[in-house]
């Protein structure tokens, strides 16, 4: 074994090892060629199917379930009046919220105005989220072949010939009411419970309906791939330029210069109802561009 | 009114993500990756700049995002050593984009270009938020970003392999976010801060009144395991070779020299910031990521030996080299944190510069990937084939070369006494005689001559040229003039 060991390397080194090697190499393959697993690599292989794995796998499970409850016994009890958790942080969260912020909705002011910058982070995931999927479903000669766009064409055709009356004359009524209650939920975000995410988790839902009863090449009449584009991206800037702007002044211990209004009314509690907009936009165009890509892998 | 550098950070990390948000926007993939390139060097010039104002100014300072202060809004927090990680890290970031630039214009289809740079811009931006963040609730939501982006960069190539190899490696990952997130979780619990020092000033007050003291345990366990299981800790490596090993070279070059820092830089800074590094000691926690790091140093490269596929052999010894940062973190001294600082910098410009090199190689070879086929590239290519050259002997721990410094200050960090010292000794030595017996045989494997003749790319490649020369420079600089940097990391740490 060690003398083996030894030649291989020094067969290696001078260059003549793998000239054997890859035959083999292909000679195994060929064998499985035709096992839909092929494609893994054969060291995945092996470990999906041995039972060793599924029981280590079930042993793993097992004693984190059990360390983490045994510490969930060691915590304080939920809704306690002296947790840890009940500090002078929330503290000021409820009851300066109001006058510091302007916002009624307090969790509008603190996601978008005491702790924006986590805010921004979240919706820029979404953002990379669309965009990976875009990166993978987005058609091209990698992903589609000559078959599967005969196949799309001809369900497009039964699509159009065979669309289904009642589910088109329900959404055409309750189409612009989904609308309304989104941009709705979007705009009073920092009055009432709601806000930008969802909202635009309401508009993104009415899209998708839109597209499934009429087809999302009506869709793309009035939203297409630049639209969406755009959309995303300026909604993100506009978050990035006044947020950039309120950390430097912050920062900087600046005054801004945002009148905070009276709470309660449309236009107040600053920039927050901006940043609602933009990251209602946002939402509504990732969820929406979701449903597209993963129907037809383009929007 | 706080002096004009202190802004430094915020404009970098806006920067970073301004640029992302704006790539889809752009052209082409060529002004794209233009763009990209641009951003990483002011912010590598900008945190360079940064990095020098702070040390000699011997200050670090807490940056407000927002109006609200510390225990309301968000908040960064930079010292000089945060600052020269950065700037290095943006740096190779510019040269791995440019170096790779060739391979990735024939790996990735043009409609598809300018989203990947998207998520270059993003893993920048959450490198720095991650190294200059004071909340770790931020933190989580860079890590996701990071988590992401970086999924996307290996999936870019779009063929069977890196599909399969980018599954898995999302399932692994947002595993480890997941426990992480379940760590934050119970640590909010038991504290009501979300903000570091008021997370250390409360978890030193429980554990001196030892309340909490089974949560505060589990928790410090499930965040080193869930940053340990992202940057590929010894026993949750399975995910890396394939991914590094698949992607596009540029892609490989930041996953293995970067992407996985990130999470070791933050996992540090919790350990320093959170919980304070005496606390971490007595919970046990080091002796595990000690065993952890050396099982690493030495499978690592034990796996690289069996690999002939180039790119793969280069994926398992960053194993390797991630083992030896934990090692040092595990020795738990203040010594071994320097020295695992120093390595992170060593590694991130050292490994970038083997895959650049083996990316370039195999290129001129049309892409064949085997060690085999790739004999005597180096005699086409003379300029990667000294990239490779350094940078193996670099890794193998040759003086004057980057990886022999960073090997000597763990050497040195480990003369604690006792079983720690001979355990840490042992398996340097060891591992890097094991670094020598696959890095000089790949190293002769391409200076040989071929036993068949192949046909050639003889194009030039001047974005690879530029890249290779700041990377050796980079490399010989670390091994030669490692006293600055030194310097730098030890203020950096006491000041943490």
């Amino acid at each position: 074994m060690k003398k083996n060991t030894w030649k291989a390397f020094t067969a290696w080194v001078n260059g003549t090892a793998e000239e054997s090697r890859p035959l083999r190499r292909e000679a195994g393959q060929s064998a499985h060629e035709k096992h839909p697993l092929f494609h893994l690599n054969e060291e995945m292989r092996v470990r999906l199917f041995r039972w060793e794995y599924r029981a280590v796998a079930l042993i793993v499970c097992l004693t984190v379930v059990a360390v983490l409850l045994f510490t969930v016994f060691h915590l304080p009890l939920f809704g306690e009046p002296n947790n840890p958790a009940v500090n002078e942080v929330v503290e000021r969260y409820v009851e300066k919220g109001l006058e510091e912020t302007g916002a009624v909705n307090m969790v509008s002011g603190m996601i978008l105005d005491y702790r924006a910058f986590d805010t921004f982070g979240e919706s820029s995931v979404l953002f990379l989220a669309v965009t990976s999927v875009m990166m993978l479903l987005l058609r091209d000669e990698k992903n589609i072949s000559a078959e599967e766009d005969i196949q799309e064409a001809h369900e497009r055709i039964i699509e159009k010939e065979a669309s289904d009356r009642i589910l088109q004359k329900v959404v055409s009524l309750v189409m612009p009411c989904i609308f309304l209650f989104g941009i709705y939920v979007v705009l009073n975000g920092h009055i009432s419970p709601g806000g930008g995410f969802s909202g635009g988790a309401i508009m993104g839902a009415g899209l998708i309906l839109y597209g499934s009863a009429f087809g999302t090449d009506k869709v793309r009449e009035i939203f297409t791939m630049k639209t969406f584009r755009r959309i995303t991206s300026s909604a993100l800037l506009c978050y990035a330029a006044s947020k950039a702007y309120s950390f430097y002044t912050g920062a900087n211990g600046l005054p801004t210069g945002i009148p905070l209004g009276t709470p309660g009314a449309i236009f107040s509690s600053g920039l927050i109802l901006v940043l609602d907009i933009c990251v209602g936009m946002v939402v509504a165009c990732t969820m929406y561009g979701f449903y597209v890509l993963f129907a037809r892998g383009e929007i | 009114m706080q002096p004009i550098y202190y802004n430094i950070p915020f404009v970098c990390i806006f920067l970073c993500m301004v640029g992302g948000i704006t790539m889809p926007l752009q052209k082409n993939g060529q002004t794209a990756l233009r763009t990209t390139v641009a951003v990483c060097l002011a912010v590598a010039l900008l945190c360079g700049g940064l990095a020098g104002i702070l040390y000699a100014r011997e200050e670090s300072f807490v940056y407000q995002m927002g109006h609200f202060p510390a225990p309301w809004g968000n908040e960064l927090y930079v010292g000089p050593l945060e600052a020269m990680l950065t700037a290095v890290f943006a740096l190779v970031m510019a040269m791995s984009i440019l170096g790779g630039r060739q391979t990735f214009m024939e790996d990735v289809l043009p409609p598809k270009q300018r989203f990947y740079f998207t998520m270059m811009c993003m893993i920048l931006a959450s490198l720095l938020a991650l190294s200059f963040t004071n909340d770790i609730f931020t933190g989580y939501v860079f890590i996701e970003i990071s988590t992401l982006a970086a999924c996307a960069i290996v999936m870019a190539r779009d063929t069977e392999k890196t599909i399969a190899a980018t599954i898995r490696y999302l399932v692994i990952s947002l595993l480890g976010s997941g426990l992480f997130l379940i760590g934050l979780a119970l640590l909010y619990c038991v504290t009501g801060h979300l903000l570091m020092p008021q997370l250390l000033t409360r978890v030193q007050l429980l554990s001196l009144a030892g309340g909490y003291h089974v949560p505060l345990t589990v928790v410090c366990g499930l965040l080193a395991i869930g940053m340990g299981i992202k940057s590929a800790m010894f026993p949750f490596y399975a995910w890396l070779p394939q991914a590094h090993g698949g992607a596009t070279t540029s892609s490989s070059a930041v996953l293995s020299g970067l992407v996985l820092k990130g999470y070791i830089i933050f996992l540090i800074r919790i350990f320093y910031r959170v919980f304070s590094i005496s606390v971490v000691r007595s919970l046990s926690i080091m002796d595990i990521l000690f065993v952890f790091g050396i099982a690493g140093m030495l499978l690592g490269s034990v796996m690289a030996m069996r690999e002939e596929h180039i790119k793969r052999m280069l994926a398992y010894s960053s194993i390797a080299q991630i083992g030896y940062i934990f090692m040092g973190i595990g020795l738990g001294t203040d010594a071994g944190i320097v020295a695992a600082f120093f390595q992170i910098l060593s590694h991130a410009v050292t490994k970038p510069l083997l895959f650049l090199s083996a990316g370039r190689l195999s290129e001129i070879r049309h892409h064949e990937k085997s060690l085999y086929r790739l004999r005597g590239t180096a005699r086409s290519d003379r300029l990667a084939g000294v990239g490779f050259t350094l940078g193996g002997l670099s890794m193998i721990g040759i003086p004057l070369l980057t990886g022999f410094t960073a090997k000597f200050f763990f050497a040195e960090a480990a003369v604690v006494g006792g079983l720690r010292m001979w355990a840490a000794i042992l398996a340097l030595a060891v591992s890097s005689v094991l670094n020598a017996l696959y890095y000089i045989p790949a190293i002769i494997a391409i200076w040989s001559r071929p036993a068949e003749e192949y046909e050639e790319l003889r194009t030039p490649n001047r974005g690879f040229a530029v890249a290779a020369v700041v990377l050796m420079a980079g490399v010989v600089l670390l091994g030669t003039a490692a006293g600055p940097v030194l310097r730098v990391i030890r203020m950096g740490l006491s000041m943490l």
